[in-house]
């Protein structure tokens, strides 16, 4: 008996392979990470924690999508400059947050500068776009970001993304992420 | 000259197509709604596409605006949902995964960047409600 003839074999499962590769997805899906906070438990309701004012940046969003940083308005580009600038305080304003020392053991127990209480609060109206709420979180990273930056670059000689894990988390001791995903409030007219 | 033996060759492709169907996943869910993502500059990778779950929110497409209207749905897989059935969905997704996988779980909000923000917070709220704290914006890079 005759050998079957294999020879499309190969022609079949390239044809296999090409249906995978169309029909199948290996991009990795892009964005900005964040952690919700818990649910509020019905005892906490009542007693929020109490933040000094100085160590607040709030940034409102209204539903014609101008935004504001404190009391004053703001177009989108001046919210990293404005962020990192409460973020670090290097001249120690009274009204920008609070500077705490604190040794990171990861600097081989240096002692740095810390605004470690400061919180950036983001409110938005329900009419607010999400694409300007979108912008404003980036400017916000990247304000965290490039103060992360120019801290590895004085300590380490490297940025941020190239340091060992053990570094970058010194790093993010002097700057803590702290962007506070505020209730929903209603703000600029019905 | 005797020709070359090509009989393994079929096993050869066969071993590629086979390692291609582990790595890649299967396009998801036909799209309802249509989005435009925010473009941000400080984007970080998906870590495990495994553990995520889509939130789709957007206008429906052009051929389903004459039943659904033109206002901003939320898409959860092949349906229309509304904000408090994101619940379910999530505490449904989550159960799927595997016990180790579960600290890993993250939502994946994908919304068109015209979407207003109710829609958005009161989808929050009830992720919140589901435990589901770990969420991502998905968005583009911009382009050079």
């Amino acid at each position: 008996m005759p050998g079957l003839n294999t020879s499309s074999t190969a022609d079949i499962s390239f044809m296999l392979l090409i249906f995978f590769l169309v029909t199948t997805s290996m991009d990795t899906d892009q964005g900005l990470g964040r952690t919700l906070p818990k649910p509020p438990e019905d005892d906490q309701l009542n007693n929020e924690i109490k933040i000094k004012e100085r160590n607040i940046l709030n940034i409102r969003i209204n539903k014609d999508n101008y935004v504001m940083i404190g009391d004053d308005y703001a177009s989108l580009e001046d919210v990293k400059e404005r962020a990192k600038e409460f973020i670090k305080n290097p001249e120690n304003k009274p009204n920008l947050p609070e500077l705490k020392p604190k040794k990171i053991k990861g600097l081989g127990g240096k002692t740095m500068m810390v605004t470690e209480n400061h919180v950036i609060s983001v409110q938005t109206d329900r009419g607010t776009d999400y694409g300007v709420y979108f912008q404003v979180q980036d400017a916000l990273v990247a304000a965290y970001n490039e103060l992360r930056d120019e801290l590895s670059k004085e300590e380490f000689g490297y940025r941020y993304e190239f340091l060992t894990k053990d570094e970058q988390k010194a790093i993010r001791e002097v700057y803590p992420q702290k962007i506070s995903e505020a209730e929903p409030k209603k703000y600029g007219g019905q | 000259m005797p020709e070359m033996n090509t009989s393994s060759l079929p096993d050869l492709i066969f071993t590629i197509l086979f390692f291609f169907m582990m790595v890649t996943t299967m396009r998801e869910v036909t799209l309802k709604v249509k989005f435009d993502k925010p473009v941000g500059t400080q984007l970080e990778k998906l870590a495990r596409k495994s553990c995520t779950s889509f939130i789709y929110i957007g206008q429906p497409t052009d051929n389903l605006k004459a039943q659904f209207g033109s206002g901003h749905r939320i898409q959860l897989n092949d349906k229309f949902a509304e904000p408090n059935e994101v619940y379910d969905y999530v505490v449904s997704e989550r159960g799927e995964l595997a016990e180790v996988d579960k600290p890993f779980f993250t939502v994946s909000i994908k919304a068109d960047h015209h979407t207003p923000m109710g829609i958005i917070t009161d989808t929050k709220q009830v992720l919140r409600k589901a435990y589901a704290l770990k969420i991502m914006y998905s968005a583009n890079r911009p382009r050079e």
